[in-house]
């Protein structure tokens, strides 16, 4: 595919592209050069400035600099509708579905057939049926996308550019929040498509999925492109090295844990679960009779697609949702009905999920989310804030766990998505603390924060702390746990050590295919 | 008989409703906060007396009562979409607005304080219809089919689903090429004569136009809305229920078997009873009120 091509032969021709926004600059002089019927794949860390140049590409931004040519025709500072009507089509990040109606409604939204006045319902599901044949992108037109699982609502994306008489697919992270099986399916997918002779553009910051799909590579740093490279003669550890600019140790550089070396199975649990049942929302149990241990000492990695019961079983256990039965014991205390303040103080840590939500307060300065739920061992004696040592411990903290830049003042807005994780991991674990329950620890942040939170977590193992790692990526699962129990439903699916885990073995698990083999 | 004339007053007191409530169910269903309800149909009434009495006819009345109509949304618009601002915060502003506007115009045009002169109105008094009088007013009929159509629009047409798309998730709509917008625009448009046309009937069913006389219809409308969970034909029945309640209410009134006020209380407490859920979940569009 690296062979030469005259500008025919270009699908995506970026050069010299640059955007700012304000004051930051987002794409510098970028390079993208995708040739026609070939599966591109754009690395890069957070904030590399990937999505920016996509969204250039598909006329959401208008460039600030540079040339943007398609099928050899300049198209620089287009808009959507004009991109849509090149071939171009974006499946975004975050779905971008309405969730109230059906897929085909979704599909033919914006171009809908008509008859007369009215809408044409049954066309559009014919049209959509007919699409989702053709292409192997399987789904019911008629079902509503709230019912849909994350891999269907991705198939429905794909199908709703290719709608458009998309040739052109560019797809950001479509593989976040995917199970395996799904993945292997994006990827039978999007080759199918490639042998039609679709050209795609996948943008991703997982090494492996650069190696199993792509083509060629293009890798940005800082805003720019820095390489480019033919995927057959490359390696991960030279994408990580583009990507981020010096050598990094990847996961599974560690050995495999050894639980037995460290021999902590006669230790007295430091967590315990015991008979829990939990009702979500709509009082439906999402939880059922779920006993498990942590040792001290050791990381039990969840596994598991999310909304199997993992953030419930998580808000259970930091005193966030009342359980329906069971009980939960930190240490040998039960502390089943104390709320989250009493756990704290207790021993117990929690970095909730989604860091937006629960984790920090954006509009906050760092010193102050560095305080958050511990505000109570800062006061005077007159009972207010003891700002001196507030700041002290601000300072204290951001130096132990490198959080940039330096400024305690700083709202945790203005920080990046690596650097405000930094603030969680930092209140969470920069104090004295016995079990710690981590949940998505790594969720959207770079390469090098995610380096620097898996240590942080080896560390806490190491130093004899019980570690309740939750996560929808596999790999961070494997490359942490000593334990692992996949999540389905509600229940734990298998509970094995991690020296004899891999994907393929999990996989299964994950999606519920080991009952259907059994039963 | 009875039962007949109950009927009939209920309609009669529920067709301001339903003219609104088609309005704020457009409104809300792309998006916008519906408060200013009360505002649009205070406008419309106003803007109905001052046609019907310089124009020398009910129609003329109701063209100015849309434009009164329409030029509060247009207002509305320019705050929530084109600026920004907080839609409640807007909302309530607009109706203090109008009420302001009304009573000063009130005094420039008919040199009063409290109420314009008699205008004629769609008539039907003297045509010996007797008690079916009140159908020879469009409005009526107009009343009628406001929200089965409304229905039609919102679930029969491309615009119906460009409109549901971006009440619920703009975004997405917009990476499909719908101009967000815009769409919001024509939903308000729409709103602010609905809910003009349903002012202009009251006060020309009064024959006249009082200060203030919309007196919080605009906002049992809104809560009929919420009681009948953004689904046309839904809010229609909660409409209906919230006039049929009334007039028992003025029936009632000579027997005096319960304070009035109580009675004035059903549809509120009906709102506060769907809110908390107990007739099953009331969902609003989930973009409401966001314009990001």
């Amino acid at each position: 595919m690296s062979a030469p091509a005259t500008t025919a032969t270009w699908a995506v021709r970026m050069s010299q592209v640059s955007k700012h926004f304000g004051s930051v600059q987002a794409n510098r002089d970028v390079t993208l050069e995708v040739a026609n019927g070939e599966i591109h794949a754009l690395v890069g860390e957070n904030g590399a400035g990937k999505s920016t140049l996509m969204h250039i590409l598909s006329g959401l931004h208008t460039p600030s600099g540079g040339r943007v040519e398609v099928l050899g025709r300049d198209v620089t500072g287009w808009d959507t509708n004009e991109a849509i009507a090149a071939g171009v089509g974006m499946v975004h990040q975050h779905f971008m579905l309405v969730p109230t109606l059906t897929v085909a409604e979704n599909l033919v939204l914006g171009r809908e057939p008509r008859r007369g006045l009215q809408l044409d319902e049954a066309r559009a599901v014919e049209d959509v049926r007919a699409l989702a044949a053709r292409t192997g992108l399987r789904v019911d037109p008629t079902r509503s996308v709230a019912e849909l699982s994350v891999g269907e609502a991705q198939r429905v994306e794909i199908l709703k550019v290719l709608y458009r008489g998309a040739r052109i697919l560019v797809l950001d992270e479509p593989t976040a929040v995917l199970s395996p099986p799904e993945v292997d399916e994006l990827w039978t997918v999007l080759r199918g498509l490639r042998a039609q002779g679709d050209t795609i553009i996948i943008i991703t910051h997982k090494l492996d999925e650069v190696v199993a799909i792509s083509d060629t590579i293009t890798v940005m740093r800082d805003g720019r492109s820095v390489s480019r490279l033919a995927t057959a003669d490359t390696t991960p550890r030279d994408i990580a090295r583009a990507m981020v600019g010096r050598d990094v140790t990847l996961a599974h550089d560690f050995p495999a844990n050894d639980l037995a070396a460290r021999d902590v199975s006669s230790a007295r649990a430091a967590l315990e679960v015991r008979d829990l049942v939990v009702r979500g929302d709509r009082g439906t149990p999402v939880i059922e009779q779920l006993s498990f241990r942590v040792q001290p000492g050791e990381i039990l990695g969840i596994a598991g697609v999310e909304g199997n019961g993992q953030t419930e079983l998580l808000e259970v256990l930091a005193g966030l949702r009342r359980a329906h039965s069971g009980r939960v014991l930190l240490n040998g205390q039960e502390i089943t009905s104390l709320d989250v303040r009493a756990r704290a103080d207790a021993g117990l840590s929690h970095i909730p999920e989604d860091r937006h939500r629960r984790g920090l307060v954006l509009d906050y300065s760092v010193s102050d989310n560095l305080l958050l739920g511990r505000q109570h061992h800062f006061t005077s004696r007159l009972g207010g804030l003891d700002k001196t040592r507030i700041e002290r411990h601000a300072e204290t903290q951001i130096r132990a766990f490198d959080i940039r830049p330096s400024d305690p003042t700083l709202p945790a807005r203005a920080l990046s998505g690596g650097n405000q994780q930094k603030i969680v991991i930092a209140r969470e674990m920069g104090r004295s603390f016995t079990v710690l329950l981590a949940a998505q620890p790594t969720r959207g942040v770079d390469v090098g924060a995610i380096e620097f939170i898996h240590s942080q977590l080896r560390a806490a193992r190491d130093s004899g702390k019980a570690v309740l790692l939750v996560s929808a990526d596999l790999s961070e699962v494997l490359a942490l746990a000593d334990r692992i129990a996949v999540m389905y439903e509600g229940r734990f699916a298998c509970v094995l050590p991690a020296t004899e885990c891999n994907a393929e073995i999990l996989g299964p698990y994950m999606t519920g295919a080991d009952r259907e083999v059994v039963s | 008989m009875i039962l007949l004339a109950f009927l009939l007053q209920t309609i009669r007191i529920a067709i301001p409703y339903l003219l609104a409530a088609a309005g704020g169910v457009m409104s809300e269903r792309v998006g916008v906060i519906a408060l200013g309800l009360e505002g649009m149909m205070l406008a419309g009434a106003f803007g109905a007396v001052l046609g019907s009495y310089y124009g020398g006819s009910a129609w003329i009345g109701l063209v100015c009562a849309m434009s009164a109509g329409i030029l509060v949304a247009l207002l509305l618009a320019l705050c929530t979409l084109r600026f920004r601002a907080n839609q409640v915060v807007v909302g309530i502003a607009i109706n203090l607005l109008v009420i302001g506007a009304t009573r000063f115009f009130l005094r420039l045009a008919f040199d009063s304080a409290s109420n314009s002169p008699r205008v004629d109105g769609f008539g039907g008094e003297g045509s010996g219809l007797g008690v079916l009088a009140s159908f020879s007013n469009p409005l009526v009929w107009l009343g009628l089919i406001a929200l089965p159509a409304l229905w039609w629009l919102l679930w029969r047409t491309p615009f119906g689903l460009r409109a549901r798309a971006v009440g619920e998730k703009p975004e997405a709509a917009a990476t499909l090429g719908v101009n967000v917008s815009a769409l919001r625009l024509r939903g308000l448009l729409l709103c602010g004569v609905l809910a003009s046309l349903g002012g202009a009937y009251l006060a020309l069913d009064q024959h006249q136009f009082t200060d203030s006389m919309t007196a919080g219809r605009g906002f049992i409308a809104l809560a009929a809305i919420i009681f009948g969970r953004w689904m046309p034909m839904r809010v229609a029945a909660a409409c209906l229920l919230f006039a049929a309640a009334e007039t028992l209410q003025i029936q009632l009134q000579g027997a005096q078997l319960v304070p009035s006020q109580f009675v004035e209380l059903i549809p509120y407490v009906l709102t506060i009873v769907a809110l908390a859920g107990v007739v099953g979940k009331s969902v609003p569009p989930a973009a409401l009120g966001k314009v990001e």
